[in-house]
């Protein structure tokens, strides 16, 4: 894109009043629930995929392998990170229904946006602490 | 491009005609994402522990077997197209740009064939008993 705006643009474009960034909007939570889905995805993508692929990996290689990815993910740090892929993958679940929802053409009305926007970020927090619930109490 | 007229000048800075096509890609996947990650999360919740020989014995039976396949396909595409757009939104130099995106190509062909290697490995040789049985 970079290249095409400049060569089309030229110089006299370039005190041409830019559309407003994040800064001069009031925010609201349908900003929270874009920019959360976009951090949750991509985080998981770089690190979930990673962690996914160490814990196959330690399968496919034998007991000993797997012993360490265990001990890893077992340390504070191991759980952070692994209840940080839980928050991630509930959290963009959730705006991603949302998502489906929005792509019918539903859902834009400003009451309806900004309260299905609560509904997902809530229930992604939600859906992380059923699941550890579940882990650390059943 | 074309010879300077008005029409010439913008023809093909338009729309690629390309969008939708990653567009549903995305959402297939996300609905493969879905059925995928719930079975493994379901199937983690229920197994009585989570010790090598559990958690391997699990994967090598055909269905969970499979979903774990269908789920390393399913992630990482939907995985390549996010990024895609991540790349796309915030790396503006073309050639830092093609550098990223060759990245992401590989590891993301690489990641994959990794996955399903492994998942296959452990369906087809038991590897706890050296290969014995």
């Amino acid at each position: 894109m970079g290249g095409i705006a400049t060569h089309h643009t030229g110089q006299n474009m370039a005190n041409r009043p830019l559309s407003p960034h994040l800064q001069i909007w009031k925010w609201g939570p349908h900003m929270l629930v874009s920019i959360l889905h976009r951090v949750s995805g991509d985080g998981m993508a770089i690190v979930g995929l990673g962690v996914l692929l160490w814990w196959l990996g330690a399968l496919a290689s034998g007991p000993e392998a797997y012993e360490t990815f265990h001990w890893a993910m077992t340390t504070p740090i191991g759980y952070l990170v692994l209840i940080g892929l839980t928050w991630a993958f509930f959290s963009h679940l959730c705006s991603g229904l949302r998502h489906f929802v929005l792509d019918t053409g539903a859902g834009y009305e400003l009451d309806a946006n900004k309260m299905w926007s609560i509904v997902s970020v809530t229930g992604g927090v939600v859906l992380t602490l059923a699941f550890w619930a579940a882990i650390f109490l059943l | 491009m074309g010879n300077g007229t008005s029409i010439g000048r913008v023809r093909g800075l338009g729309s690629a005609h390309t969008g939708a096509h990653h567009w549903l890609l995305q959402r297939f996947t996300a609905v493969g994402n879905l059925i995928t990650l719930i079975f493994l999360i379901v199937s983690l919740l229920t197994l009585p522990n989570m010790s090598y020989a559990t958690v391997s014995g699990w994967m090598s039976q055909p269905i969970p077997a499979v979903m774990m396949a269908l789920l390393v396909l399913t992630t990482f595409w939907h995985a390549r197209i996010g990024l895609q757009v991540l790349i796309e939104d915030y790396v503006h130099d073309s050639g830092s740009r093609f550098g990223v995106m060759l990245a992401l190509n590989l590891a993301w062909i690489g990641g994959t064939v990794f996955g399903l290697f492994c998942i296959a490995r452990l369906a087809l040789v038991p590897v706890a008993t050296g290969g014995a049985a």
